[in-house]
């Protein structure tokens, strides 16, 4: 019965990663430009649905789509920052969400149209294939996903510390009149962030088709899903993101597992509104 | 009422009483199809404009609304069936358990300083919370829902809301035209100003005196019971309650287009973004279905095509704009 638990527990561990990366590039985004990406569990089905495309007919590991995936996401944020969001930084928040919800509405009947209602799955050759650890029974899949997403993590954690882009936009974040002052160039910056978010749902919408069927309909759900995990982790804490992911990845497990799998995003939305009356600037975030 | 009617002035008198003289005998011209569709603006008018008195007036973001319409259908469908208590009755619990868990969210919400994004977070997690109760409690019937079925002996029991397009037509203008009333009232008074200066300056108006925490929870209360009163009308009206329908994040964003594009904080945004929207929606889907085109979400690209062009070209909406170009003074608006 223990190891049943554990064995549960780390399953919504490895699931939880790749929620923590999806919600890292929502953290990235609302923590530098102040704008919620209300099309961002939407960006991670639309990159389910690339995957499973490419998969099937070309047979493609989804780990190898990773990285071109990220790229064309990165460009494809860039470019709709510089033509549409751009004008929205700082506009009203209802206005902001205006406009991503009207995208994220087109992106999930887009795909409807397209694909149909029906999931989509990529059946990988290892899919069935899992390692023992002890008591643990840990499906191959999973892991791969799971260490892809903390790598992709690690390294966007990497960027932004140590590099002079990185840093340039750690800069807008605490001083963005400052930032303006010393000559940084703040569109540019904001358009490589939200590229750079997109690429983080992008890729975490990669690893998400390796574990789970693709449907239009999930798009809003992971929207919801990567904006409770923002908050529970704390805005602007990269930690803080991979943190809330795991905990939501565990307690949806849990509560899938103890009581009904149509139950387990109850208890994120409690955690939610426990984490907002309580602590409300999240787990790891800074006292504003 | 007379105090409102006098200071819209000639220029807006008379094409507002058009319209009500057209609406009113709007029945007699127009066919089923078109009855419904009309139905379906009024209601859509008054849910948006619910919505537009916590939003457009009091500036506090509700992305779940649907909840109230949820819980004020469930309230009257369950009365209805389980003990025969007529809408007329049961509109008053619905209006209560609507009321109810809009307190609990505004409180929550105000009293702990959870705002903009955050609250609209709160509200949506409400909804969805609720949603999935409803999906597994064996008295809402769980995710098979609730029907209200024809029974013969009751078709003819107006007052019961048993009755075909024409009760509910003249029920979804009565509903539209009383919150239009409403919200010209409430706009102008005390407390609609406490609002807009809330909405404006949170920090300001404290400091002028105002109790802005009494001022939004009045706002969500209001807004939460009228809008269960939309939900008690959508029960009867659609006889069916599921709880992935009414509840759903997509029900809350489609109660709120119609004051987002006819424009917020305005006394006839609501009804104009409706009639706006709503039969460019429909004629799409029927333009499409006669094209051979059959693809489900084709009217809801649409949407988010409108809601992306709408923001950006003309964020305070429509309304505002075609005041202007017709020459309706500052009051109409």
């Amino acid at each position: 019965m223990f190891s049943l638990y554990l064995n549960v527990i780390s399953q919504g561990i490895l699931t939880g990663l790749i929620y923590g990366l999806m919600a890292l590039g929502l953290s990235v985004i609302f923590g530098v430009m102040r704008v919620v990406n209300f099309a961002h569990g939407e960006f991670a089905v639309v990159a389910m649905y690339a995957t499973f495309l490419v998969f099937r007919y070309y047979g493609l590991d989804p780990l190898l789509m990773i990285l071109p995936l990220a790229g064309l996401f990165f460009v494809v944020g860039y470019a709709l920052h510089v033509t549409m969001v751009d004008r929205f930084v700082g506009r009203a928040e209802h206005e902001q969400f205006i406009l991503l919800v009207g995208l994220a509405i087109i992106m999930v009947n887009g795909l409807l149209m397209i694909f149909g209602p029906d999931a989509r799955a990529v059946n990988l050759p290892y899919g069935l294939d899992s390692y023992l650890v002890g008591p643990l029974i840990i499906p191959k899949a999973r892991l791969y996903a799971a260490v892809a997403a903390l790598v992709l993590a690690c390294g966007l954690f990497v960027f932004l510390r140590y590099t002079r882009t990185g840093t340039a936009i750690r800069a807008c974040v605490d001083n963005l009149v400052g930032a303006g002052v010393v000559g940084l160039n703040v569109k540019r910056l904001y358009a490589i962030t939200f590229g750079i978010g997109l690429a983080c749902v992008g890729a975490a919408g990669t690893l998400m088709v390796m574990i789970a069927d693709a449907e239009p309909s999930l798009g809003s759900a992971y929207t919801l899903l990567a904006f409770i995990i923002v908050i529970i982790g704390g805005l602007g804490s990269m930690t803080g993101a991979l943190v809330g992911g795991v905990l939501i990845g565990v307690s949806e497990a849990l509560a899938g597992f103890v009581i009904a799998p149509s139950m387990k995003s109850m208890f994120s939305f409690a955690l939610l509104a426990a984490i907002l009356v309580l602590r409300p600037q999240g787990l790891m975030g800074r006292q504003t | 009422m007379i105090e409102l009617w006098r200071s819209i002035g000639w220029r807006g008198q008379v094409p507002l009483a058009i319209a009500l003289f057209a609406l009113i005998c709007a029945p007699v011209i127009a066919d089923r199809y078109l009855l419904s569709v009309l139905t379906l603006i009024l209601y859509l008018a008054y849910v948006g404009q619910a919505w537009n008195l916590m939003m457009g007036y009091a500036g506090q973001l509700s992305l779940g609304h649907a909840l109230y319409v949820g819980l004020g259908g469930y309230v009257a469908a369950l009365l209805w069936l389980d003990f025969g208590v007529g809408p007329w009755l049961s509109v008053f619990p619905a209006i209560a358990v609507g009321a109810l868990f809009g307190a609990a969210i505004g409180w929550l919400g105000f009293r702990f300083h959870i705002e903009g994004v955050y609250f609209a977070l709160l509200t949506i997690a409400f909804a969805e919370f609720t949603r999935i109760a409803c999906d597994n409690l064996a008295f809402t019937g769980g995710s098979a829902g609730l029907f209200m079925p024809y029974v013969e002996k009751l078709a003819g029991e107006w007052w019961n809301l048993r009755g075909g397009q024409l009760l509910f037509y003249y029920l979804a203008l009565l509903l539209a035209a009383a919150a239009i009333v409403l919200t010209a009232h409430l706009a102008h008074s005390r407390l609609g100003y406490y609002w807009l200066a809330v909405r404006e300056d949170e920090r300001a108006a404290r400091t002028l005196g105002i109790n802005s925490f009494r001022a939004k929870m009045t706002a969500v209360l209001i807004s939460s019971g009228m809008t269960a009163v939309g939900g008690v009308f959508y029960a009867f009206y659609y006889n069916t309650l599921f709880p992935s329908q009414v509840f759903d994040t997509n029900q809350s964003i489609e109660l709120i287009l119609a004051p987002l594009i006819g424009g917020l904080g305005t006394v006839f945004g609501p009804i104009v973004g409706a009639f706006l929207l709503t039969p460019v929606g429909e004629t799409l889907t029927t333009l499409a279905e006669r094209l051979g085109v059959n693809l489900p979400g084709t009217k809801q690209v649409f949407y988010g095509l409108t809601l992306m062009v709408i923001i950006t070209l003309r964020p305070t909406g429509v309304w505002p704009w075609m005041a202007r170009v017709l020459g309706f003074g500052n009051r109409a608006s």
